[in-house]
This record gives C-alpha cells, structure tokens and sequence, in this order.
C-alpha cells in the first residue's frame, strides 16, 4: 500500500440540525492518547451555546409533545444505526480513549441506547400515579420532561459516558445542549453524525465541542435552561455552577466525586431527576 | 344574549338556548353548598331568621287522607302560628289540593295568607291536558292565589322542551291573577344541569316562582339544588330586570336547614330575595320546629313539642 | 318587603386556644431557653401581642442538629419502620384531638378565617401525618428499590401562611423516611408549631427526633446552612429559595424546594361560569391570597369576560371581611405589617401602569391588618401585577381569545407552581392539562390539597414534590 495522503478532517459542531462551524471560528487540535493528532474540532464560543440552547428550545415542544412509543422508536433507530456503524466507534472509542476493550465499551453504549429507548413510555407507568386523594376528585400525576437540559459529558468515557448522560435525557422527552468531552469529543461528533441522519429533530440535540471550562458557565447561568447534569463539568467550576443554576432554580445533578464507572447496570435516578411531576385533579361528578 | 322572543320562536331555538346554558360541576356547586352551610348565625340574627322563615311557609298539607277538618286546624294554625306569642307572623300561605281550596280560602279571608293550590294532576302530571287545566281551573275558580303547578317531567327527560314550554304557558294563563309556581321535581330530573335548563325553561314560560319538589320523590329539595334555582332567579333578574321566586319543598323540618337556606337566599340570590313574596319553603313540620327554636330564643331555655300544637 | 337580615357576630371563644404568655424552643425532647433575642408574636387582626417567644441563636442551632444527629443514628434511623409508624400514627390523632385548640391558635397568630383553620389546615395537618405514618414500614414498595435509606437529618424552613400545615408537609414524611428533622417555623407564626412539639412530646417521640427553633430569617440562613444537615427543605419566596440554593451549591446536601408562584386561571367560554366563579374567588381569596399556588391570574376568554366579571364582582362583594375568628368571616387579616406594605405597593403599581381597580366595597376593621378584595382589569402581561407574586387577596384579569393564547399566556412566567382550567370540554381540559407548565392543574376545581397528591412546582417554583409516593424521593437516599 503506498503512502497515502488522508484527508484530514475539521469537525464542526451539530446545532439545530446542522453542522455550522463555530461562530467564532476557532478549532481545536484533537489528539489521540499518545498525543498523535487525531483531528480539528470547532471550539464553540458563547454564542455558540446561546444558539444551542435557542435551538433546543425550539426542538422541545416538538420531542416532547410526540408520544412516547414514538420517542420510543427513534431512539431505538439509532441504536440500530449506531450498531450499523460500529467498527467506526470503536475505531473512535479506541483513538479517543486509547482503550484496549474499545469494542466492548461501544457495545455496552448501544445497549444502553436500547435500554433507555424501551423506557420512553415506561416512565409514566413508573413515576406516575393515580392519587387517591380524600374526596369526589379524581387526581392523578404524571411525569413530564423538565425542558431542556445542559448536559456536561463525561470527561473521560467519551461514548459510554455520554450516551448514559444524554439517553436518559432524551427518553424522558426532553432536549439537550451538550458540552463534549474537551480532550476526546470525536466520539460525540460521530454521534452527532448518527442523529443528523436519524429521525432524531434537529436541535433536540444540540452537541458543542470546545473547551468545557469556558463555555460551563454560559451554558450554566442561560436563564432558558432547565436542568443541568454536571457529570462532566470541570471539579474545580461544579460549586460556581450550581451558584449559577440557582439563579434560575435549575434543577442540577451534581457533578460527582470521580466519574463513575459507566459499565455498570443504570438506574432510572436520572429520568426521575430530569422530569417533573405534575399533579392534575378534577372533579368526579354527575 | 338573544332576546327572549327568539329564544323561544321555536323548539329548535329553546332547544339550543337551554343546552347553551353553562354546565353546572356538580362537585363545585355542592362544595360551596356545604361551605354556605357552615355559616353561624346566632342570637339576634337567629331570632330574625325565625320569624322569617316562618314568614316563608308554605304550610302544606297534600294526603289522600286531607279532609275538610284538617285544611280548617291547618289555616288556624297558618294565621296565628304561636297563640302564646301572638307577635309571631303568619306564614305565607296554606297549600293543599285543589277541592281543598275553596274551604281554605273561606278560612284565611282577611288575613293575608295566602292559599296555594297544586295542580295539574299533582304530584305525578300524568294526565291530558284538558285534565291538567280543569284541575287549574278547579283552584282558580276556587279562589286560591296561587298555583303549585307540576311540569311534565317525562316530556322534559325526553328532549320535548316546547311542549313542556307550551304548557307551562297554558297553565300560566288559566292562572289568570294568581300566581304560578313551577315544580321541576328535581329529584326526577336527576342532574343539576337539568335543574338548571328546568328552571330556564320555566321562567322564559311565565313562571313566578320556581319550585324544587312535589315532596313526594325523594331526593326532594337540597341546598345544592336550591342554589342552582337561585342562581337562576339571579340571572333572570339580571337579564331582564324581574324578580321571579324559588320554593324549596320537602324534606325540610328543622330551624337549622331552614336557616341555611335562608344563608343560601342571602348570599346566592341577594338579600332583595329575603322575601315571602319571592322565597318560600314547601313544608308541614318545619313549621312547628320553628316555633320551638323561637321560644328557646326567647324564653332563654329549651321548648319541648308539647307546648306548640300539633294540627 | 325585603327582611333586613345581617348575621350577628359568631365569634369562635379565644379561650380554646389555651394561650400562653411565653412559648419556648423544643430542642432535643426539651422546652428550653432559645439564646435568641426573643420575639413577641402578634395577633395582625388587633395588632394586639399574643405570646413571647424564645428564639435560637447559632449555637442552638448547633446544638439541635447535634441532637437530631444522635437521634437518627442512635434512635430514629435504626428503629423499624413499623414502629415509627406508630409515633407518626398518633401524633395524628393528637392533632386530630386537639384541632379546635390548634385551629384556634392559628387564627389568633396568622390572621387567617377560623372556618379555614378549623375546616382546612389542621385536618389536612393530621392527614398529612396520618398518610405518611402508613409509608414508614412500606418504603420498600415505594419504587426506590429495596430498603431505601433515609437522608439523616432534614433541616426544614417554613412560611406564615399555613404555619401548621407546612410543618406537617414537611415533617411527616422525613419522620416516616426515618430523618429527624430541626424545622424552623416563621418569625411572624411560630406559636401552633410549638403546640405541635408539645404533642411530638406527649407522643413519646424520642427525644432529638424533632426539634423546632423559632427565628428570624437569620436562623434560617444558619440552619440552611449548617454543615451538619444533610437536607434542606425550604417553603417560601423565590427570592429566598435562590439564595439557599446558592448556599448548598458545591455542599452534596440535598435540596427540596417549594417556591412561589403566579398561577394562571384560565376560565374557557364553555365553562361551568357559577363554579368557575366559585373557583376563581376560592384560588385567589383563600387565605387572604397567601397561598404559593393562588390563582392570581385570571385569564378568561373574550366571549364571556364581561358575564365572568360581572358574577365575579357580585360575588366578591359578598365576602366578608373582618374578624378572623369570627366563624362568618370569609376573608381575614394579612399577616404582617409589611406584607400589607407590599400589597398596597404592588396594587399602587397596577393603576400606576394602568389597569382598571375594582375594590369590594365590604367595610374593613379599624385596626389590624387588612386589605379589601381587589380586582384589577385590562390588565396586559407587561405590569407587573400580572409578572410577580403580589401574595394577597389581589386578583389580576387578562383575557384571550384562543386556546392556544391562553395556553401561551399562562405559561408566560418563569413561575410554574400550579394552574387552573374550567372548560366542559373534556378533551380541552386535557389537551390544556397538558401544556401548562405547573406541577399542580386544577381542572374545574382550585386549591385542593391531599397528603396523597404530590404537590410542588416547575422552573422558578421549586423542585422536588410534597406528598404522594413522589414525595418521598425528598427524603430518601435514592
């Protein structure tokens, strides 16, 4: 085989539904984890994240007013692509995170895809409730999504990772602004690439690539943002964060001790956290 | 709204004006019901609710067993309710059966009680008619001031509104001067919707009052229920400046209920329905509750039945 | 021949309140000596002084966590949860045994209508107890997973406008998780919460397991605040919310909030008028308008805003206004000096930018704090009595014309406690139950509140619910 000119690739950011360079123009060399250059990414800026979450604004009432088979069904959609495409994440796990059970890693991520894909319209039955309240009343309460939701992936786990932090988010009915993993986003824009052609709407995720520490509290203080999963946010920001999502009253899932091990068995701590009771009673008369 | 004559143009227009009325929650209505009913009214109030609600009596009396000696202790009753306390008022009127009013009307001349007749074919209206109008005819001619008129309840549940509408009119006519109360019979009609549109109904045909019961079905007259006959009044007043009635009738025998209607008249319809002229109750035994609660009040210790009469 | 007809006064005896001159802390099974500067409690109906209080300092604070902490690990925590159902159970019936003498004291120190004490908050109190006493020894089915543990100690902050109520939603289900709480009753109500402890007291309830520390906001910052908590739970203004998010931020303390509110009410052409009429003085009347989730939005569809307003002002001018123990009283006295202070600016601020005032003529005390009936029309989304939470028996009108307009306008608000619908269409109720972002919809009824229905709000409302199974999740480990 001869030397081969590759074509180098320069990332952008997937906004809306498209692939926009950041408004700023920056990019980001992408390294491997021997420090061999992988490839550009677009370093989104402040406006960018404006967009994004204007974008996921948008994208809400759509996703969440579709019923949840429906949600149910793209969701499970891109897990039958993500499976069409997996020798390309595992190739991108393997750059990305260097790891040697990278094949492995991509395959817990599909079956986490398909599991948080079955939840969709489970969720009501589990969270929900008929009250039986003290009088001609009926009242019951169902789950709804929170709205949109600023998600710091995992640092590290850069497809497992992310997909353990968005697939709840999305299953739930809300729509997502995401901040990739600075060192390793290539696994996310390959996602991106996925949901782009899936029948995801565009916007629903919205994915930015870039520097994490800057962009955390723009994306932290937008008064249009509901919730924050600060899984993946910088340790030494998570406490100014939370100050800022205050401001607002956001609903946050702190940002824990270390990342935790995504191979584990989920729980639905995260779709509970994501949605939000809403109680509705009315009367039971002749 | 649409003037009342298009309304009632035809069945077709009655029709759509009685099922465009507002709904009424049941839970709602019965719910602000019993909060009005926790009002306490006591001392002087209570005292002047007394003589009120006794003012408002329909001293009724409708066995197949009345005779000419029962309607004679009924109207002596009705004029002088108390004879130990000759201050308290008359009550509004005595309501027997038509063959009954003329001997009741000979009783009462003079005092100002009125007499109140039932009629066409009480309680059940099951009859024709010509039958229904001899039957008014029959109190009228007799002398009674007012009519207690059923409506025809099966004509209502089945949608056939004019016809229930051309009757009351008719009724209302044969009347001539004397007044006319319409008896939905609630407790047939069996949703406060239709009270509502019942009570419509009867006012758009000329009724002077709207009654809830024959006393004879049971669920008679409740607060719920008298609050949607009420609330009608209200609205008629509002729409077209009259002032039509509402009589409660049935199943109310103690001061207590009779005062939380009296709460309900107030704070529902108005205080300008505080009004024998415009309030009634349909009752035989309340009456003597009354006069008891009356001298607790006013002797300061508890009354026993024996020292009211029995009639 | 209209009979003049008034209702005499029907005042409840004060006397049921078994008043005390002084109140004292409840501090780990103790009635002691607060470090505080002490308060004296006001009846804001005569403006007359009810009771001294004692109140926490700091170190009391420390001192009652230290107390709740022993008690949970040693006591509470470890006992079974069936046991503790028992506690919860009777303090329940005590309430229940002694509702008149709490509903009487409510009224004395809020200035809320005997018949809502009475008839509303102690009996949804006792429920309350009563509910969650029953989820102690079943926390298993609770759908957390099987044995969910309890957060430890609750350090709990409550308003003035349902003082025993909001003691009871907050204290039931931390018992019953198996936390113990320290739980700090308002400056201007803390007396009903310290008849409360005397109940915890004749219950038997171990000592330490509940603790309760009258204060003024001060108290509340450090309780909030105090590293040896680990939850807060916190019923009041958003303003205050903010910052006590701001405070745990970075701490790994969990954080219930209940917050304020600017519900919209949103009556439909096709709606049962009467009872919707009935619905909207209920949602912003009931208590004065002190109520997080009171309707004080009326949004009313075009085509009958005239015949809605028109019963409405007939309607309001029926309240009655006055003495809060009177059992006839429909309307009380505003519980502070200062919240009728900010009352009478925000409705200044309504005909400043605009919009129409109606007031009930009803006659008002001489003394006390009170606030006639206010209605304000033509009102645009743009005033602020249309934005922010006024808190009083203020209501503010706008009208549409499309489901969608009311929809789009009810959600216009970074609030989102609770909204209420009246149409009798059903598929409307739905499709609008749907769309409004509330934690609580109310759909041809207001205000109604059960220990087994979750209530708590959406965005700037809070987050975490009270009540019901969902409510549980605030005071688990889960």
């Amino acid at each position: 085989m001869s030397d081969r000119v590759t074509v180098a690739k320069t990332y952008k950011l997937y906004l809306g539904g498209s692939f926009p360079r950041s408004e700023s123009g920056r990019t980001y060399a992408v390294t491997d984890a021997q420090d061999r250059f992988l490839a550009n990414a677009a370093q989104a800026s402040r406006k960018d994240v404006r967009d994004a979450v204007s974008a996921a604004r948008k994208a809400f009432p759509g996703w969440s007013g579709v019923t949840a088979y429906n949600r149910g069904q793209v969701l499970y959609r891109v897990a039958e692509m993500l499976e069409g495409r997996r020798e390309q994440f595992v190739s991108a796990v393997r750059d990305s995170e260097g790891a040697s059970n990278a094949a492995s890693i991509v395959d817990t991520a599909i079956d986490r895809w398909v599991w948080y894909a079955g939840w969709t319209d489970k969720i009501a039955t589990v969270l929900g409730a008929a009250n039986p309240v003290a009088g001609p009343y009926f009242s019951f309460t169902v789950p709804e999504p929170t709205g949109v939701v600023g998600v710091f992936a995992p640092q590290h786990s850069a497809l497992l990772g992310l997909v353990s932090v968005l697939a709840p988010v999305l299953a739930a009915g809300n729509t997502a602004v995401v901040l990739t993993s600075s060192a390793r986003p290539l696994p996310a824009i390959t996602l991106s690439e996925v949901l782009a052609t899936s029948d995801v709407p565009g916007g629903v995720v919205n994915v930015l690539t870039g520097d994490t520490g800057e962009l955390a509290g723009h994306l932290a203080a937008h008064a249009d943002v509901n919730a924050l999963d600060l899984c993946g946010a910088p340790a030494d920001q998570a406490g100014e964060l939370e100050r800022a999502a205050a401001e607002t009253v956001k609903r946050v899932l702190p940002a824990p001790a270390s990342e935790p091990d995504w191979t584990r068995r989920p729980d639905i701590k995260r779709l509970r956290a994501l949605t939000e009771a809403k109680t509705v009673w009315h009367p039971t008369g002749m | 709204m649409t003037a009342l004559e298009d309304i009632t143009r035809d069945e077709a227009s009655l029709t759509r004006f009685l099922h465009g009325l507002p709904g009424v929650d049941a839970v709602g209505l019965e719910q602000r019901a019993a909060g009005l009913a926790t009002r306490s009214i006591k001392k002087a109030s209570k005292r002047t609710a007394i003589d009120l609600a006794i003012s408002m009596v329909d001293l009724t009396t409708l066995e197949g067993a009345d005779t000419a000696g029962k309607v004679r202790t009924l109207c002596a009753k009705a004029r002088r309710p108390d004879p130990d306390y000759p201050e308290v008022p008359s009550v509004g009127a005595v309501c027997v059966y038509p063959d009954l009013a003329g001997l009741a009307v000979g009783e009462l001349e003079g005092t100002g009680v009125g007499v109140a007749s039932v009629a066409t074919a009480f309680p059940a209206g099951r009859a024709a008619r010509a039958v229904k109008l001899a039957d008014v005819a029959t109190a009228v001619e007799a002398g009674a001031s007012e009519v207690d008129m059923v409506i025809d309840r099966g004509a209502f549940l089945s949608g056939n509104y004019g016809l229930v509408f051309e009757e009351i009119r008719e009724v209302k006519r044969a009347c001539g001067t004397a007044h006319l109360k319409v008896i939905l019979e609630t407790g047939e009609l069996a949703t406060y919707d239709n009270a509502r549109r019942a009570s419509w109904l009867a006012l758009l045909a000329g009724a002077d009052f709207v009654k809830t019961s024959t006393g004879k079905v049971s669920p008679a007259a409740t607060l719920p229920v008298t609050h949607v006959l009420l609330q009608a009044v209200a609205d008629w007043h509002a729409l077209t400046g009259q002032l039509r009635g509402v009589k409660p009738a049935g199943g109310i025998r103690d001061t207590k209920t009779a005062i939380r209607y009296l709460v309900a008249v107030r704070e529902v319809a108005g205080e300008q329905w505080l009004d024998p002229a415009l309030f009634r109750f349909g009752a035989s035994s309340l009456l003597n509750d009354l006069l008891m609660q009356r001298r607790t009040q006013f002797d300061g210790h508890y009354s026993g039945p024996d020292y009211v009469t029995v009639d | 021949m209209s009979m003049e007809w008034e209702y005499a006064p029907a005042p409840e005896n004060r006397d049921i309140a078994r008043l005390k001159s002084e109140y004292r802390m409840f501090l780990d099974g103790e009635f002691v000596e607060g470090a505080g500067p002490g308060l004296k409690s006001i009846n804001p109906a005569t403006e007359e002084v009810l009771a001294d209080v004692s109140t926490a300092a700091p170190s009391d604070v420390d001192t009652a966590v230290a107390a709740a902490r022993r008690a949970q690990d040693k006591v509470w925590g470890p006992m079974p949860g069936a046991e503790r159902a028992k506690y919860i159970f009777r303090i329940a019936r005590m309430i229940a045994e002694r509702s008149r003498e709490l509903a009487v004291l409510e009224t004395l120190d809020n200035g809320k209508p005997i018949k809502e004490s009475r008839d509303s908050d102690i009996p949804t109190a006792a429920a309350h107890f009563f509910y969650h006493a029953g989820w102690a020894d079943k926390l298993d089915y609770a759908g957390f997973g099987p044995d969910p543990r309890p957060l430890g100690v609750a350090a709990q902050v409550i308003p003035w406008n349902f003082p025993l109520l909001m003691a009871a939603w907050k204290i039931a289900p931390a018992l019953a998780c198996g936390n113990t709480v320290v739980l700090k009753p308002a400056e201007t109500t803390p007396l009903t919460a310290l008849v409360f402890a005397e109940i915890c007291a004749e219950a038997g309830l171990p000592p330490g397991v509940v603790n309760i520390l009258p204060g003024a906001g001060d108290i509340g910052a450090e309780l909030v605040g105090h590293a040896g908590v680990d939850k807060v739970a916190f019923t009041g203004s958003t303003e205050v919310g903010k910052q006590i998010q701001r405070t745990l931020a970075g701490t790994g303390r969990k954080l219930t909030l209940e917050l304020g509110g600017k519900a919209a009410n949103i009556v439909f052409e096709d709606a049962p008028i009467d009872q919707a009429v009935e619905g909207i003085v209920n949602g912003i009347f009931f208590n004065q308008g002190h109520v997080c989730c009171a309707g004080s939005r009326l949004l009313v569809q075009e085509s009958v805003a005239d015949e809605v307003l028109g019963k409405l002002r007939t309607r309001i001018g029926r309240l009655r206004i006055g003495d809060p123990l009177d059992k006839n009283t429909d309307v009380g006295a505003i519980n502070s000096a200062e919240q009728l202070a900010r009352i009478r600016e925000l409705t200044s601020s309504g005909e400043v930018e605009g919009a129409d005032r109606w007031t009930s003529p009803c006659p008002l005390p001489d003394k006390g704090f009170f606030f006639a009936p206010t209605v304000f029309s033509q009102v645009s989304q743009s005033m602020r009595i249309a934005r922010e939470e006024i808190f009083g028996p203020v209501l503010s009108v706008l009208s549409f014309r499309t489901p969608d307009e009311a929809v789009a306008k009810a959600n216009n608000t970074p609030y989102g406690l609770s909204a209420g619908i009246w149409t009798e269409k059903g598929s409307r109720i739905l499709w609008a139950a749907q769309r409004m972002r509330a934690g609580v919809v109310w759909a041809n009824t207001f205000n109604r509140f059960d220990p087994a229905a979750p209530f708590g709000g959406y965005q700037e409302s809070g987050f975490g619910r009270e009540g019901g199974r969902t409510g549980l999740e605030a005071y688990l480990d889960v």
